[in-house]
């Protein structure tokens, strides 16, 4: 690894960033490339998407066909193209997702790092709240939830979500930094007298990035989850076109019983389960982007 | 002795920690004065509390009782700016090179950090030359090779030069430097040694230097005083030369004679003194009297078993706390005044 010689480049700084690491790191791990390249894929789709793809219109004379050149994945039972609504479906449930994956990591984070550092009563309090949260039925108080606060914003969706899900990341969070606290660097980093903020976001967060980065990837996909069950269960207002709302309409046209109408249920849990496993599988090549150790080096 | 202040002094200092109910005496009654550009070394086995002696210096723990001195000033009174400036006068160099210094962070960043922290340095261009000339100062040359690497990149003796120079940064006066040899190949544990005395003299620092091992002690504490610690007490303190050379408590001795001799001859034929029991009794249980007398071979019954010997005057010049040293002395004292 170290077989360069360091007379090599004296002058130039040999850094590669963490874009070179990213891509250094595709190489390495294909599955990684396909995650990457699935995620992307979806995000353009939820970005770009609606804009090319016209809006499905309701056709009485082609009712839950299957696929075929002009609808790929067939139509639904009014007659709505599958795959436009697919695409037009894919940005509410993508920014919830994000949305909740960054407020999530945000309160867990910020939470979980004081809470270590400081301790005392601060660390009990944070320590109870999260053991509250983690207590109460997630799916019950949602539908309590429900019918007190009006869910059809996505920022609401994504805080209400995130809500619920910052616990188990808090805990871990304070869990690795009460551990990293601990190292010489940061002794040294005391000693030095170079404060808490730097302490905490420039010696203990970057050794955690990482990990960080796959749980915030991990809560994404559970709040898609959890989004796709509310929405399913009709506990959100089915405002716009959306995933949730495709398989909710399905199964209650009665999809489940009638075979012509499977492209219709199929389609978005295709979707759904396609873009988990595009995120998941790109968390476990990240830990390569972001270990100093594989990113740089000859 | 009149003397200017010392820079740094312990006085009474105890620590101790909470296991469960039990409570575990890690240093009792230290009292140790360092002055300015000495080089004090804390010798004894592991768990004899000299690295915990080393952070209560360096204010990254605070004593159970006693106090701590720096320039005069009580440092458990400082408040504020007095405080940090205090935090910045003494820096710790770390045993583990491996454990020491941030994966995450190349050179530069890590030594530029306390530069601007400190407003060291003005802008980027001056922190770099600072950085530069570093770790110049440390011996890693040429020192534009190093500058962009990683800690991965380096050699545990090349990472310990990096926490020297990490020390450095903000121009302290004293440092606690904790076993910095004893986790680096044999093979370049006296070029470490040497440059840490180089830039002893160079930046006339201060040192507080802690090993197990008295030969490196002897080595590197040459001018200096050593101080033998054995279950959290100080039991011999003097001039190196005179602690190695004539050593009067029986630990010291015992620490001395099992030395290998770089002549195999003198080393086969040096007289080893015998210790009672190999073993290190526990922290938890500290033996009665002076600690060390299950092991002392002088060991004289209903004395040492249940009186604590104090530091006290010896047939040398170092101070030893042994009873029976103490009892030679005061004999050849009082041998001295019947003469007279």
């Amino acid at each position: 690894m170290t077989t360069a010689t360091p007379s090599l480049a004296p002058l130039s700084r040999p850094r590669s960033g963490r874009l070179g690491g990213l891509w250094k790191a595709i190489r390495q791990h294909p599955s990684g490339a396909i995650g990457l390249f699935g995620v992307t894929f979806f995000l353009l789709m939820a970005l770009i998407g609606p804009l090319i793809v016209p809006v499905p219109r309701v056709n009485v004379q082609a009712r839950s066909q299957p696929p075929s050149f002009e609808h790929i994945l067939g139509t639904d039972n009014q007659g709505k193209d599958i795959a436009a609504q697919i695409v037009h479906g894919s940005r509410p449930v993508i920014t919830v997702a994000v949305l909740t994956g960054l407020i999530t990591t945000a309160i867990a984070i910020t939470l979980g790092a004081l809470a270590a550092f400081w301790g005392g009563l601060f660390d009990r309090v944070v320590n109870s709240a999260a053991n509250f949260v983690l207590t109460i039925p997630y799916l019950v108080a949602m539908t309590v939830l429900a019918s007190f606060i009006r869910l059809n914003s996505p920022v609401t969706q994504a805080l209400i979500l995130s809500l619920w899900s910052w616990p188990v990341l808090m805990r871990t969070v304070r869990a690795q930094v009460l551990s990293l606290r601990e190292r010489e660097y940061v002794e040294a980093a005391v000693a030095l007298n170079l404060g808490t903020p730097h302490i905490i976001f420039r010696e203990i967060l970057p050794n955690m990035a990482s990990y960080i980065a796959i749980s915030m990837i991990l809560a994404m996909t559970s709040a898609i989850y959890a989004q796709i069950a509310l929405i399913t269960l009709g506990l959100v207002p089915l405002s716009d076109m959306n995933w949730g709302r495709m398989i909710f309409i399905a199964r209650t046209t009665g999809a489940i019983y009638l075979t012509d109408t499977v492209w219709f249920i199929l389609s978005p849990v295709m979707a759904i389960a396609l873009f988990q496993w595009s995120l998941v599988t790109l968390a476990r090549s990240i830990e390569d982007v972001f270990n100093p150790r594989l990113r740089s080096g000859a | 002795m009149s003397q200017p202040t010392p820079i740094l002094s312990l006085q009474g200092v105890h620590k101790y920690f909470k296991a469960g109910r039990k409570t575990i005496r890690v240093l009792q009654d230290v009292s140790l004065e360092v002055a300015e550009g000495e080089i004090v070394c804390l010798v004894g086995e592991s768990g004899c509390g000299k690295t915990t002696t080393g952070k209560i210096i360096a204010g990254l723990a605070a004593p159970t009782a006693g106090k701590v001195f720096f320039e005069g000033r009580d440092v458990s009174q400082l408040r504020g700016e007095d405080f940090r400036a205090y935090r910045r006068a003494v820096q710790i160099v770390h045993q583990d090179p491996y454990a020491s210094l941030n994966p995450t962070q190349t050179l530069y960043r890590m030594l530029s950090f306390p530069l601007f922290r400190h407003r060291l340095v003005r802008n980027g261009a001056q922190a770099r030359a600072r950085v530069l000339e570093l770790l110049q100062l440390v011996d890693l040359t040429p020192p534009e090779d190093f500058i962009d690497k990683f800690p991965h990149q380096l050699s545990g003796g090349q990472r310990q030069r990096v926490s020297i120079a990490r020390a450095l940064t903000v121009n302290p006066r004293l440092i606690v430097a904790d076993e910095p040899v004893s986790m680096v190949d044999v093979s370049i544990r006296v070029s470490l040694l040497n440059t840490l005395s180089d830039l002893q003299r160079r930046l006339r620092l201060t040192f507080v230097f802690i090993t197990h091992d008295l030969a490196v002690a002897r080595y590197f504490a040459w001018e200096g005083r050593i101080a033998v610690m054995y279950l959290g007490r100080i039991v011999e303190i003097g001039s190196a030369p005179e602690v190695t050379a004539q050593p009067q408590h029986p630990y010291t001795r015992a620490l001395i004679t099992s030395l290998p001799e770089p002549d195999p001859e003198l080393t086969r034929h040096k007289e080893r003194l015998s210790l009672r029991s190999e073993d290190i009794p526990s922290l938890l249980r500290i033996p009665s009297g002076c600690a060390f007398h299950p092991r002392c071979p002088w060991h004289v019954p209903k004395v040492c078993d249940v009186t604590l010997p104090e530091l006290a005057p010896t047939e040398g010049r170092s101070l030893a706390a042994c009873h029976v040293t103490a009892q030679t002395s005061r004999h050849l004292e009082a041998l001295s005044a019947q003469k007279a």
